[in-house]
C-alpha cells in the first residue's frame, strides 16, 4: 500500500516539474515577445507596419523566415546600428538606409523575439545572451 | 397572402434604407470668406468669395514644371513629406497608396506630395523615390522647389505645419495631414494621413466632392 502511494507520489511530483519547467520557458517567451511588441511600436512600426508589411520597393517587409533565420547572428547589429547595404528579401532587392536604434540589448531580444515570431515567422525566443553575443561581434 | 406581406414590408425597407443611404453630404469650405455685392442685370446681388490656394510653380518627379494652372479643373490632395523620413511619412505615403489605387484611374484627379527638404531630395531622387513606391503615370506627383515657397505654402495655404529642426529624427519636423482641394481651388478637409480611419474617411470625401456640380453655391 505504501509502495504504491509512494510511486503515484513520485510519478506526480515528475508530472509536475516538466509542467513547471515547460512553463518556465514559456513564460520567459512571453514576456520576450509582449515587450516585444511594445517595441516594434515605437521604434518600427512607422517603416515596416502594423502586419511588418513594408512598403513597396522602398521599405522590405518582415516576412521572410528564411532570411532571419540566416542572419540571426547580424540582426541585432541592424537593429542597433542600422544597415546601409542591398539585400534580398522575398526576392526583392532593398538598398536604402535603415536608421540606427538606440535600443539596450534586452530591448533588441524582446523585439526580435516579437519579429521572430510575428508575421508567420517562428524562431522561438531570441534572448538577451544571444544578442549580447551578436553584438560584441558587430562590424 | 402573409408572405406578400413580408416581401412588401422587406421590399419598403430596403427602399428606404437605400434612400437614407443617398443623402448627400456636403462638405465644409475652410478659410476666409467675404461677401461682395455686385450688379448683375440691374439688380444688387452679393456673392462669396471664398479663399483659394494662390498661385505656385514646382517641378515634379519627371522635370515637368506644375502650376496652380496645370491643377486647374482637378480635384487634389497635398501633402508635406521628404524621401528620408524615418518617422510618419512612411505611414502617410502607406495610406496614401490607398487613395492612389482607389482614383488612378478618374480623371480630374491628383495627389501632389512636397519635399520639405529639396537639398536633399533632388528630382532624380524623388523620381526614384516614386519608383520604388509603385507610382507611375501623372496622378501623383512629387514636388520640388525653392525651400521658401514649400514653406510658406505649407503654412499660409494649406495650414500644414513643417520645420526644419536638428534635434528632431531625420531633421525636421512636420504634420501628416492631407488636404483636400476642391476644383475651385478652395480647402474642403483636412485628414491626418497617419490615421487609416481618416483615410477612409478622405477617399469617401473625394467621391462626394467628384459628384458635386462644378458651379454649385454654397453659402
Amino acid at each position: 500500500m505504501n509502495w504504491k502511494l509512494g510511486c503515484v507520489l513520485i510519478a506526480f511530483v515528475a508530472i509536475l516539474s516538466i509542467v513547471a519547467c515547460q512553463s518556465d520557458e514559456n513564460l520567459e517567451f512571453k514576456r520576450y515577445y509582449s515587450s516585444g511588441a511594445l517595441v516594434y511600436q515605437q521604434h518600427c512600426q512607422n517603416c515596416h507596419g502594423t502586419n511588418g508589411e513594408g512598403l513597396s520597393a522602398l521599405i522590405p517587409p518582415l516576412s521572410d523566415s528564411s532570411y532571419l533565420r540566416k542572419n540571426l547572428s547580424s540582426l541585432p547589429c541592424y537593429v542597433k546600428n542600422g544597415l546601409k547595404a542591398q539585400i534580398t528579401i522575398n526576392g526583392k532587392t532593398f538598398e536604402d538606409a535603415m536608421p540606427a536604434n538606440d535600443l539596450s540589448p534586452v530591448e533588441i531580444a524582446q523585439v526580435l523575439t516579437y519579429v521572430g515570431n510575428s508575421f508567420g515567422n517562428k524562431l522561438n525566443t531570441i534572448d538577451e545572451q544571444l544578442v549580447q553575443k551578436s553584438l560584441a561581434g558587430c562590424k | 397572402m402573409r408572405n406578400t406581406l413580408i416581401i412588401g414590408f422587406a421590399a419598403i425597407l430596403l427602399w428606404s434604407a437605400c434612400k437614407s443611404g443617398s443623402d448627400k453630404k456636403t462638405l465644409p469650405i475652410y478659410g476666409n470668406r467675404q461677401p461682395v455685392t455686385k450688379t448683375v442685370d440691374g439688380k444688387q446681388v452679393t456673392d462669396t468669395i471664398y479663399q483659394t490656394i494662390p498661385p505656385f510653380k514646382f517641378v515634379n518627379q519627371y522635370g515637368d514644371s506644375i502650376s496652380n494652372k496645370t491643377l486647374n479643373g482637378d480635384i487634389y490632395v497635398v501633402d508635406f513629406f521628404f524621401t528620408t523620413c524615418p518617422s510618419i511619412c512612411p505611414i502617410m505615403h502607406r495610406n496614401m497608396l490607398k487613395v492612389y489605387e482607389t482614383f488612378k484611374s478618374t480623371g480630374n484627379f491628383k495627389i501632389i506630395s512636397h519635399t520639405i527638404d529639396p537639398k536633399h531630395d533632388s528630382i532624380p531622387v524623388l523620381k526614384k523615390y516614386a519608383d520604388k513606391l509603385g507610382i507611375s503615370g501623372n496622378t501623383w506627383w512629387f514636388l520640388q522647389g525653392k525651400k521658401e515657397d514649400i514653406y510658406t505654402i505649407a503654412e499660409k495655404n494649406y495650414l500644414v505645419a513643417v520645420k526644419q529642426d536638428s534635434s528632431a529624427s531625420g531633421g525636421y519636423i512636420h504634420a501628416g495631414y492631407f488636404v483636400l482641394i476642391d476644383k475651385q481651388k478652395r480647402i474642403r478637409g483636412s485628414y491626418d494621413g497617419t490615421d487609416p480611419k481618416q483615410v477612409d474617411e478622405l477617399i469617401s470625401d473625394i467621391k462626394i466632392l467628384q459628384a458635386e456640380p462644378d458651379q454649385m453655391i454654397v453659402q
